[in-house]
């Protein structure tokens, strides 16, 4: 328990933050930016423009080995081992109830001659649990387990003029390269930082809804790189942007935050991330048979998409009525910047989970009415 | 570094209070401090002009993306001017919480009510 009593970790970053003016928050047991200036110039900026982002506190774990993908294909509910080299997949860590311990990113990288690597990301405050646990789950396989958490940072370049601003770091012989990157894919890609070569690992994921790149990058090289991309991005009105808008345009694009949507008391099936699953495995793994039994059963509730028709929003743990009736909780809630009205996720009584449904909020004692909705709320034009 | 004007009355709820006009109406709204913890305001609900509120009460909230408040009120009277310009523009709250950003206008049901509120030196102490 000695990690939440102890002093927020700082990222390699923090004084950057500082120097910005940055106001910080305590977040999965790391001081992390909340918005440097106006959360909602952010958000808009990662909308129109470009974000940047620090997103160190994340975990990295790398699983290496000749048995990485079959290790990871009974670690993890999803099928790793058929994911190709140079693409990423989203996936979940559950434990043997089908609980869900965390969401994860797992990059594929090329085989070396230690075997098949996999990089895999999860959420700040269950970093150490993920890497534990497969660390555990790793007994019988030949494979190691590196957490590389505390060497690693993690930058984010987000929104429409991520490509133009990440070309000016990158020489002219790899823009092709960057440009068709595919999205949740990933690649060696040589940068140009301060003056210095610099080859880093960079995809083509992330958690706003828009186009965009993430960097992973040594601690040592972090200062610059992201003084690098505030400096190329100038001319893109690039904002440096906190975890306040990163949480709205998550909650914008429909995407799922582990403690809000996701936890050890939630269903995969429930979240709507059944075809996360893979149940066509034809191997065990953990959870594999609780998760089996979930299907089976059906959902007696499930996650859906809130809009509002007033002006009020609805704030997690708020609950949903009908007819005076609570029949589920919000888990995600607030004016929606792009789209002007309140929007939220919620768990509902499966029987209301249809599109078009007329529930109602229990806005801090006064009812007002809401729309399920299909998700994501907000989806960028291709 | 917060900003706290000496010549306002404060609670501890955040809210300022300017001094009475002639007619022991005074003018009031959120702090600075209480803007910045919140960030953009998007919303404001505040009671109808007209209306009657009680010192401490819950007369209305302010929304921002983050979080909501609620507005407590400070003093005891009647409501005789709402700021409109808020429903159009709320980020007047974050700009300028003490001018264009105030909220209500209210007729005091007892003019000595002030001398209860914070003073700026108190009230600082509290946000500290």
């Amino acid at each position: 328990m000695t990690t939440e009593t102890t002093t927020p970790r700082h990222t390699a970053l923090y004084e950057e933050h500082e120097r910005l003016g940055a106001s910080f928050t305590d977040f999965g047991g790391w001081m992390m930016p909340l918005k440097y200036s106006s959360e909602l110039a952010e958000h808009h900026a990662v909308r129109n423009s470009a974000g940047l982002f620090d997103l160190s506190h994340m975990g990295e774990v790398w699983i290496t080995g000749p048995e990485a993908g079959k290790f990871l294909d009974y670690a993890l509910v999803g099928k790793l081992s058929s994911v190709a080299e140079g693409r990423a997949k989203y996936s979940l860590i559950c434990n043997a109830d089908g609980g869900i311990i965390d969401d994860l990113i797992i990059y594929r990288r090329p085989a070396n001659q230690d075997g098949d690597r996999y990089l895999v990301v999860p959420n700040a405050g269950n970093a150490p649990t993920v890497a534990a646990e497969l660390a555990a789950r790793a007994k019988g396989f030949d494979v190691t387990v590196e957490d590389a958490t505390a060497n690693t940072s993690l930058v984010a370049v987000q929104g429409p003029k991520s490509v133009e601003i990440l070309l000016q770091l990158v020489p002219a012989a790899q823009h092709a390269t960057v440009r068709e990157m595919k999205y949740y894919s990933a690649d060696e890609v040589d940068f140009t930082v301060a003056g210095a070569p610099l080859k880093l690992l960079l995809a083509r994921t992330g958690y706003t809804g828009e186009d965009g790149f993430e960097i992973y990058v040594p601690n040592a090289n972090a200062g610059s790189l992201w003084n690098a991309l505030l400096e190329a991005g100038q001319s893109a009105d690039l904002l440096p942007a906190g975890l306040a808008c990163r949480d709205s345009l998550r909650l914008e694009a429909g995407m799922p935050l582990y403690g809000n949507e996701l936890s050890l008391q939630a269903s995969p099936f429930d979240a709507g991330l059944g075809g996360v699953v893979s149940l066509k495995k034809d191997s065990d793994f953990v959870g594999r048979a609780a998760l089996e039994a979930q299907k089976e059963k059906g959902s007696a509730r499930k996650l859906v998409g809130l809009k509002g028709a007033g002006r009020r929003a609805g704030r997690s743990h708020y609950p949903v009525l009908k007819d005076g009736r609570t029949i589920g909780e919000v888990t995600s809630g607030q004016p929606s910047p792009t789209l002007g009205y309140p929007i939220a996720l919620a768990y509902v009584d499966a029987e209301y989970a249809e599109p078009g449904t007329r529930v109602e909020v229990d806005l801090r004692g006064k009812p007002e009415p809401f729309d399920v909705v299909e998700l994501p709320f907000y989806r960028r034009e291709l | 570094m917060s900003n706290i004007p000496a010549d306002l009355k404060y609670t501890a709820e955040h809210e300022w209070v300017a001094a009475a006009d002639a007619e022991g109406t005074v003018r009031l709204g959120i702090t600075d401090f209480a803007q910045d913890a919140l960030g953009d305001v998007v919303y404001v609900q505040m009671p109808e002009a007209g209306s009657s509120i009680t010192a401490n009460d819950v007369v209305g909230e302010v929304e921002s993306t983050k979080s909501v408040s609620d507005i407590y009120a400070p003093v005891s009277g009647e409501v005789v001017a709402v700021n409109d310009a808020l429903e159009s523009d709320p980020a007047l709250i974050n700009s300028d919480p003490y001018g264009e950003g105030w909220l209500l206008e209210v007729k005091l049901s007892d003019p000595g009510a002030l001398e209860t509120l914070l003073s700026a030196p108190e009230y600082e102490q509290q946000v500290g």
